[in-house]
């Protein structure tokens, strides 16, 4: 597809659209196309690029984002039909003064190899668990089926959400990070909507 | 993605007015199966028309005269977190619960599903099993279809370009009642099935068996000899009935997903293992 530049369309073109939504805690305003899917406008216009485009197809998950408090591939939402509504990118998981306990667990448990499905698969967890505070492995499984690795790391990630899932239930039980990869990971950040997304990676 | 005119009429009205003017314009509520259309060409429409803010739909589940009436933005998460649906309509639950992925079920729509009318369709067998009925509204104002009157080949319907579902209602069932969705893909998680089943097994030993993913629309079968629904029933007086119920399978020999002997093969295990899952229920056994 053509992602945010020119596209093959003939004939008049509908004017861009104003779009209001409030991503990351942050209330943002883009004109966009009415074609623009929210992953383009994510990423293209907001340059929040963590977001993945992978399949389009909405098989992969490498775009999961969290849309007024559930996961769903923004490659198969429009953009104007976001608009009103409240986004969660990887950009907005981490706490401002730490890692979310999923990012960090990740870290712990090697759950990134080559990398690239880690944001889908880090914001996909952060919805289940926000469903599912406490679940089985199973519900891990099925939670994360929408959201492919190449690398087939499976086994790490389903570890890493099930052992993050475990540190937010009980919070006063140790953990010590066994590889100190980061600065101390908070068992439980704040809401991640309530984060301001300060660390936006720059385009 | 090519270019549209993307409309959010607030009213049944508007968005009918739209379709009229407009022979071409597609209806957008999930999006799941539509938006990937636009994306890869297959479907090329000048007007997008989003029914989320339409004010007369909504994504209720209400209670009706001993049934349920879902409303036409209902998605397929809350379809299979009801515990109405759970407890009474198990099979549609089930059906809901394995479409897609977590992100797709958050999105896609019953609705949306039925007229879409896939053959793989994953709700469209429990509907037909469980005797759905679509509330339409048209030009003429609003008419009810039963969902067996609804479906014509893959993609298909009877429904017009200027209809909108607005609900889809599961009538009462009376008495005890046990059901069950099953199907077969090539790999668990995400996938699309090659055959799909629902049964329904009712107190009064009628049982209701609708079978997708074998030919161009699902169907309905209802066995009323009561052999089914019997728990002393052998299994080969089952097959017996069961290969009258499935005769009408005619699986497409150009599939990818498995080839015609598969399905037929598979159709006729899982249609036992339906019947024996959906029986156990009804009469209050562990499945």
């Amino acid at each position: 597809m053509t992602s945010g530049t020119a596209h093959t369309s003939v004939g008049a073109e509908p004017p861009d659209s104003p779009l209001e939504l409030t991503v990351n805690g942050r209330p943002r305003r883009a004109l966009v196309r009415s074609h623009h899917t929210l992953l383009e406008v994510l990423r293209t216009d907001l340059g929040l690029t963590g977001t993945k485009e992978c399949c389009l197809v909405g098989e992969c998950g490498a775009c999961t984002v969290i849309l007024d408090g559930r996961s769903v591939d923004a490659c198969l939402v429009l953009a104007l039909e976001a608009a009103g509504s409240d986004v969660v990118t990887i950009e907005g998981l981490a706490a401002a003064d730490g890692l979310d306990a999923l990012q960090q667990a990740f870290l712990d448990h090697g759950a990134a190899q080559c990398g690239f499905c880690i944001p889908g698969q880090l914001v996909a967890a952060r919805a289940l668990l926000q469903a599912i505070p406490e679940p089985s492995r199973a519900e891990v499984e099925d939670g994360l089926a929408g959201n492919l690795c190449r690398c087939a790391g499976y086994e790490q990630i389903i570890e890493a959400v099930l052992d993050a899932a475990e540190r937010q239930a009980r919070p006063a039980a140790v953990h010590a990070p066994e590889r100190a990869s980061a600065p101390k990971g908070p068992p439980a950040g704040p809401d991640p909507a309530s984060v301001p997304d300060a660390r936006v990676a720059p385009q | 993605m090519r270019g549209f005119a993307f409309e959010q009429p607030g009213s049944l009205a508007e968005a009918l007015a739209i379709l009229r003017a407009e022979p071409d314009a597609r209806i957008l509520a999930g999006g799941t199966d539509l938006i990937i259309g636009l994306r890869d060409g297959s479907i090329l429409s000048p007007t997008v028309i989003d029914l989320k803010r339409v004010r007369e739909l909504d994504a209720s589940i209400v209670e009706t005269v001993g049934g349920l009436a879902i409303g036409a933005l209902t998605a397929m998460t809350e379809i299979a977190a009801d515990p109405r649906i759970r407890a009474r309509y198990t099979a549609l639950a089930e059906g809901a619960a394995v479409v897609g992925s977590v992100q797709i079920r958050n999105r896609a729509t019953l609705a949306g599903n039925i007229c879409n009318a896939s053959p793989a369709a994953d709700t469209t067998p429990a509907l037909l099993a469980f005797g759905a009925v679509l509330t339409v509204h048209g030009p003429d104002g609003s008419r009810q279809v039963a969902l067996d009157d609804a479906f014509v080949s893959s993609g298909v319907t009877t429904l017009g370009h200027d209809e909108i579902v607005v609900r889809i209602d599961l009538p009462a069932i009376p008495g005890r009642v046990g059901s069950t969705h099953v199907r077969r893909t090539r790999r668990r998680g995400h996938d699309l099935a090659s055959v799909t089943i629902a049964c329904a097994v009712l107190e009064s030993g009628e049982t209701r068996v609708a079978f997708g993913s074998v030919g161009p629309r699902p169907l309905l079968r209802v066995d009323t000899t009561g052999i089914l629904a019997d728990p002393s029933a052998t299994d080969a007086a089952r097959l017996e009935i069961l290969d009258d119920v499935f005769a009408a399978a005619a699986p497409s020999a150009g599939s990818m997903r498995a080839s015609p002997e598969y399905r037929l093969a598979m159709l006729r295990v899982l249609g036992l293992r339906a019947v024996e899952t959906a029986r156990a229920r009804r009469d209050g056994a562990a499945a």
